[in-house]
């Protein structure tokens, strides 16, 4: 097997639920050994449900939900409510690189495994603690979801309809969260190997979802004004929304930047009413948008989403069907460029799942094992990195502190 | 000064709007010299959006283009020029890493395409970001953010519970969010194959497809419909969004004991005895019972009252909030979430920073946005070693 980009990188790993989860998980693609540490006491409830998805898992070792957040990284059971285990824990910190925690602010400090702690016993260690608002400030103790945090961050206020209520976002939300920690902590890796020097990060996760839509800001900034919900519109551009195509419920999204592109779908839709003055310039065309998407629904509601899109891209404008999960898991572009490949798990079975989303011409990212069952790699860690003999790992199982 | 996470590191950039510069900014305010390259007179695209001051535009004074550009150099470059594109070759030699955001094939015909530039710099990482990647069908597709929000199946993921359902079209995020998540995507990567490159000492051509970028945010509910030919309807959350005295907020009550204090701070009502709020399952189940009984008592209150109140008795609650409620908002004023950069144009203004706080090395708030061409004499001269004469003869003969 070829190596990663993050060949030879450990992680030491706590984090659970969705947002910390996705940052090992892209760290694991790119090749670090990451070491989830979990518990039969406190289970990381993707094991047992999902709010998304609602299905309750069989058992633990069968929930598809945590596969797909936790693939090519290894298990560890640990029960952190004994001392015991708190100070394998730190054993292990001694020999990893990076260890990841989103519990709340203070948590990991009172079981023993706070920064400092970390740092008396691997000097140079990275530490990531993600939380809902950040580990200083009046609210730290305050907890979240990815709900929460695309709320108070300020997408879900300029994400509707104008006369809606605004789009309470939510799963892709903490995967943004787990990107951007995957980022910071290769940042400190950056700085590691160039000074030897670690350090921790306080990540909070509301502010990611702030820096996302960050330009957004800058009219409050400037204006003091505050942006609100513009439904598919754009601030300059039209025409710039979903339009309805042949089929039940099947829309197609045009975008158009510039004049050569409106001229490039004027010729095309070949409408006359559209060679009007209302038309004629990039503002009068904005001004004019009700109209205008009135007559371009017209065109596109007696095509197919299909006709529409390679029509309008063969001439320059941006279009692209509006695609489901359905729609999606078809798609020829995906298809071919391997964007769902199977995975095998030993109690669910074959599943696809989503490849890792960057293509490397020398060191490729890739899903090197399923998700672990809860435990898989308690002999691996604690016998072969630890060097433990196995009647110690056995007088730990029955202690329940390896549990 | 403290030191920065990515001092040392060379990133050329030529990229336009959000998700090239985004990379780049992410780089930028972490210590690397990001070198803007721009097209001469017009520069990025970026620059003729809003918001400006007073809604003046003003090709200095974007919000869009300042926001994405902080802490990096500013040069123009003519890449139509043959001078232009040697100039750019000399860039690219002394860069650890190439951004770009060219439609597949364009590097490739101006002769800066990751095989010519890899072959005078072994060492470069060329990172190159397009809506659908440098293969596939789909390759040579113009997408803007919402046609590439729209067809990565995000917008119909939104849960929509069914009442509210309209027979209107589902909605794009706000903000430019997919754009963005393209460039931090390209960024992991960028760094990923920089310490790659510690061990090998060779560099690598990264393709990122902002579609594929957006794809692994859903990889939940991509895999349940790739697994799953007719998944049942998504059911709706007990709580969520709910519409309260002054706004909206919303309540994700996951975990037993979250529920338990939200029925707390409800002040323990009698139904919630009742047999169908035992456990997550029978809430569930009992959906549009709880909902509404829920949503009564939060009309009842304002959203920080339900937020602050909420939190104390360890309820996962949140207002949906204005961008000038967070601006205000004294948890990320404490946190230092907003710094002030000065703008010789646009003025002093107030920026969104980082969502990490690094230990070692902060947030860099060195310098605003370059103004188009500000560097060109640093960078041309000083670290090309061109005479201001042949600056002049480049500005004039329209290469620069």
């Amino acid at each position: 097997m070829t190596t990663g980009p993050l060949e030879g990188v450990r992680i030491l790993d706590f984090t659970w639920a969705w947002a910390g989860p996705h940052a090992t998980l892209l760290l694991a693609f790119l090749g670090a050994e990451v070491i989830k540490v979990e518990s039969r006491r406190r289970l990381d409830h993707t094991r047992l449900r999902s709010l998304m998805t609602g299905p309750t898992m069989t058992s633990p070792d069968h929930s598809v939900v945590f596969n797909d957040l936790n693939a090519g990284k290894l298990s560890l059971t640990l029960n952190l409510s004994q001392p015991k285990a708190v100070e394998i824990a730190k054993r292990i910190a001694q020999i990893s690189d990076v260890v990841t925690e989103n519990m709340r602010p203070g948590v990991m400090e009172r079981l023993g495994l706070g920064y400092d702690d970390l740092k008396a016993v691997k000097p140079n260690i990275i530490m990531l603690s993600s939380s809902a608002v950040g580990a200083t400030g009046p609210e730290r103790t305050y907890a979240g979801y990815a709900p929460t945090f695309a709320a108070m961050g300020g997408l879900a206020y300029i994400t509707g309809h104008p006369d809606d209520p605004p789009m309470p976002l939510s799963g892709a939300v903490d995967l943004r969260v787990g990107t951007t920690s995957a980022f910071a902590i290769l940042a400190a890796l950056h700085y590691r190997a160039r000074t030897g020097k670690g350090q921790h990060i306080d990540l909070s996760s509301t502010e990611a979802v702030s820096t996302l839509i960050g330009h957004t800001f800058m009219d409050y900034s400037m204006n003091s004004r505050v942006q609100t919900r513009a439904g598919n519109r754009d601030q300059l551009m039209a025409p710039h929304n979903c339009y309805p195509c042949l089929g039940e419920d099947k829309w197609v999204t045009i975008a158009v930047a510039c004049q050569e592109e409106w001229d490039a779908l004027r010729r095309l839709v070949g409408d006359s009413r559209l060679e009007d003055e209302r038309f004629a310039d990039a503002a009068s065309r904005w001004q004019n948008q009700e109209v205008l998407d009135q007559i371009i629904g017209e065109w596109t509601a007696s095509h197919s989403q299909e006709e529409v899109t390679q029509a309008l891209q063969k001439v320059g404008v941006a279009a692209m069907p509006l695609l489901d999960g359905r729609a999606l898991v078809r798609d020829a572009h995906l298809r071919e460029r391997g964007v769902l490949q199977p995975l095998h798990h030993p109690l669910i079975g074959e599943r696809l799942t989503l490849s890792p989303p960057w293509r490397f011409s020398r060191t490729p990212a890739q899903i090197r094992r399923p998700g672990p069952l809860l435990g898989e790699h308690n002999q691996y860690v604690l016998g072969e990195l630890l060097g433990m003999p196995s009647d110690e790992i056995e007088r730990l199982v029955a202690e329940e502190v390896v549990y | 000064m403290a030191e920065t996470a990515l001092d040392g590191l060379k990133v050329l950039e030529y990229c336009q709007m959000i998700s090239g510069p985004y990379c780049g900014k992410l780089l930028a305010d972490l210590g690397a010299e990001v070198i803007k390259v721009e097209e001469p007179s017009a520069g990025d695209a970026a620059r003729t959006r809003g918001p400006f001051p007073t809604d003046v535009p003003h090709p200095e004074k974007s919000g869009l283009f300042l926001y994405l550009n902080t802490n990096k150099l500013g040069v123009t470059l003519n890449l139509g020029t043959a001078s232009g594109r040697e100039l750019f070759r000399r860039l690219a030699e002394q860069a650890d890493v190439l951004l770009e955001d060219r439609p597949p094939g364009e590097m490739a015909k101006l002769g800066l395409d990751y095989a010519s530039l890899s072959a005078i710099n072994p060492r470069l990482i060329v990172t190159s970001i397009t809506p659908f990647g440098q293969t596939g069908p789909y390759r040579d597709y113009k997408s803007y953010h919402l046609n590439l929000y729209h067809a990565s199946g995000h917008s119909s993921f939104f849960y929509v519970a069914p009442r509210e359902r309209r027979k209107e079209s589902l909605v794009v995020a706000g903000g430019g969010v997919g754009d963005y998540d393209g460039g931090l995507s390209a960024a992991v990567a960028t760094l990923a194959a920089l310490f790659a490159r510690l061990a090998t000492g060779q560099g690598q051509h990264i393709d990122i497809s902002k579609f594929e970028a957006l794809l692994a945010l859903e990889r939940v509910m991509v895999a349940l419909f790739a697994n799953t030919p007719e998944p049942p309807p998504l059911p709706g959350m007990v709580g969520g969004q709910m519409p309260c005295q002054d706004g909206y907020v919303v309540v994700t009550p996951v975990q037993s004991h979250q529920w338990q204090a939200l029925m707390e701070m409800m002040g323990n009502p009698a139904w919630a005895q009742d047999e169908k709020c035992r456990d997550e399952t029978t809430r569930a189940q009992h959906r549009d019972e709880i909902q509404p009984l829920l949503e009564e008592w939060m009309a009842q209150h304002s959203k920080e009252e339900l937020y602050h109140e909420g939190q104390a008795l360890g309820v996962p609650i949140g207002p949906v909030r204005t961008l000038a409620e967070i601006a205000d908002w004294p948890q990320a004023r404490q946190r230092g979430f907003f710094a002030e950069l000065d703008h010789p144009q646009a003025g002093r203004l107030e920026y969104p920073t980082a969502a990490y706080k690094m230990s070692e090395t902060p947030w860099r708030g060195e310098r605003a946005a370059p103004s188009l061409g500000e560097h060109n004499e640093q960078i041309y001269c000083g670290r090309l070693g061109y005479s201001k004469e042949q600056l002049a003869r480049m500005a004039a003969d329209g290469t620069i």
